[in-house]
């Protein structure tokens, strides 16, 4: 809190002028915030089409190397951003093998590099969460004759409300993500210039206002998230009660 | 070459997303955080982009990076400000040929209170040898681009080699222009800089031009359209068209009027 405080009385001038430019809905300021959530939502729905039935698979397959794959996923999480946005961006570059795509520098090479990110996060907790739910049922399912493959979709379906917080929590890393979309995007204004990447191209004009405005959003967005993840998290809970 | 699934599921993901797919012709510059920073391309680019209908995409990053991602075929046209590593650059044969646009300068930045009383001078090379001599706090971009090279052949210049005190009294930050200013700023340190940069800047803090005027502190800036037959997916062009426009008469008048508190940023000398 102290510090926080410390922020506003050095700041007070770029926070006062922060604070009109969102609540004046600048366009400029509204556009980049859109494409933003244009990018990290798609991003975050095809890394669940992805990763969730890669999750449920290493949750009720057995196989060898099974238990190495889930080690791996589980460190895929922790992939830093911009290792990821070079790797992407040799992939894209015309130098590289989908060069003739031209996709580099366009929110679609975005989307790509957070699909990178985010496919792990969706994959380990859907792993997490459908392996704990085969346990609870296994005796239900090899009684109704179900294979442990074709339990998946119940399973899935039975898991649905954790799953929507493996989706926020897997948005929390795409939205606030810089690293990886400033190499592959390129910052370009108006086409692939985001919040993260104009928080820090701002903060390196010395223009602390815009940026802080930014960062604002940022914050309260994430606020968002997370209340809906705990919303969520507690009904999920109470319908499972009333399940017991 | 590439599976067709993969082509047929990225056109899909581009047609749903609905982005990345605009049918405008455009073209990508690699260019300078200065040339971003400062706010010219924004000020000069609706100028072309109104008379011919192309819109410029700028990648600003330092030059450095902008020489090895025009190498890569990452961008259509090239406009940095180091001139030795441009001229390197056609004569490897990445580029086609390379043009002066205009120029500026660099200045020496520093603390108001100027513990190594370099203020009022025109010799950077002699104010860079006092900065060293009394170890008073540097900050250098140290990231190969145009400043970085610019500020690497004054220490030459000097003979001093003070990336031996990286980590003490000259610090390395490995970032753009205005990044480091901030981190000058931040710990009242010297720092060299474009002068445009420097206008623009919004956070200045302590720091006051010390040191300006040496001849050797002219910049020059130069634009380059990338070899089309290193890379033939360059758009050669529109690139073409752009670099004829900048160097012609509207694209060097729209530079002159660029004003800043009244201050011109750049100065048109294409040939």
């Amino acid at each position: 809190m102290l510090i926080w405080w410390y922020i506003v009385q050095g700041f007070a001038a770029e926070f006062n002028q922060a604070l009109s430019l969102i609540l004046n809905g600048d366009a400029e300021l509204w556009a980049i915030v859109l494409l933003s959530l244009r990018v990290s939502i798609f991003a975050v729905l095809i890394s669940a089409v992805i990763g969730m039935p890669i999750g449920a698979a290493l949750a009720v397959a057995r196989f060898p190397g099974r238990r190495v794959m889930i080690i791996l996923v589980n460190a895929l999480m922790g992939f830093p951003p911009v290792v990821v946005g070079l790797l992407v961006y040799l992939m894209l570059s015309r130098s590289g093998p989908l060069g003739v795509l031209e996709l580099l520098y366009t929110p679609t090479a975005m989307i790509i590099a957070q699909v990178v990110l985010v496919t792990p996060i969706m994959a380990a907790l859907t792993r997490q969460v459908v392996e704990m739910l085969a346990e609870e049922y296994s005796e239900q399912l090899r009684s109704l004759g179900v294979s442990r493959l074709a339990s998946v979709p119940v399973l899935l379906w039975d898991a649905r409300l954790a799953l929507v917080t493996a989706l926020l929590a897997g948005f929390g890393r795409a939205i606030a993500e810089v690293g990886a979309v400033i190499i592959v995007g390129g910052n370009i204004n108006h086409v692939t210039r985001v919040m993260t990447t104009t928080i820090a191209l701002e903060t390196s004009k010395g223009n602390l206002a815009l940026a802080l405005a930014l960062g604002v959003i940022l914050i309260g967005l994430a606020v968002v998230v997370n209340a809906m993840v705990s919303t969520l998290t507690l009904r999920a809970e109470r319908e499972g009660l009333r399940h017991a | 070459m590439i599976p067709d699934f993969i082509r047929v599921s990225v056109v899909a993901l581009g047609l749903t997303t609905g982005i990345g797919w605009a049918d405008e012709p455009f073209i990508i510059v690699q260019s300078t955080t200065s040339t971003q920073n400062s706010g010219l391309l924004d000020y000069i680019l609706p100028g072309f982009e109104a008379e011919t209908g192309i819109d410029v995409r700028v990648v600003a990053v330092g030059t450095g990076q902008a020489i090895r991602n025009a190498v890569n075929g990452d961008g259509d046209v090239l406009l940095v400000h180091a001139k030795p590593a441009e001229e390197q650059f056609v004569a490897d044969g990445w580029g086609v040929e390379r043009f002066d646009v205009m120029y500026n300068d660099f200045v020496l930045v520093g603390p108001k209170s100027d513990p190594a009383n370099v203020k009022g001078g025109s010799d950077i090379v002699e104010a860079l040898a006092t900065v060293a001599g009394g170890e008073a706090p540097f900050v250098s971009r140290g990231d190969d681009s145009g400043t970085h090279k610019a500020e690497m052949r004054h220490w030459g210049a000097a003979g001093i080699d003070p990336t031996g005190a990286s980590g003490t009294w000259y610090r390395e930050a490995g970032a753009g222009m205005g990044a480091t200013l901030n981190v000058a700023s931040g710990m009242g340190a010297y720092v060299l800089t474009d002068r445009a940069t420097w206008l623009s800047f919004g956070n200045r803090g302590d720091l006051e031009v010390l040191v300006e005027g040496d001849p050797r502190l002219f910049n020059q800036y130069g634009v380059t359209l990338v070899n089309p037959e290193k890379h033939p997916g360059v758009r050669a062009t529109a690139g073409q068209r752009f670099i004829d426009w900048l160097i012609g008469p509207d694209g060097q008048a729209a530079i002159d009027s660029y004003m800043l508190d009244g201050q011109q940023l750049f100065f048109s000398n294409a040939k």
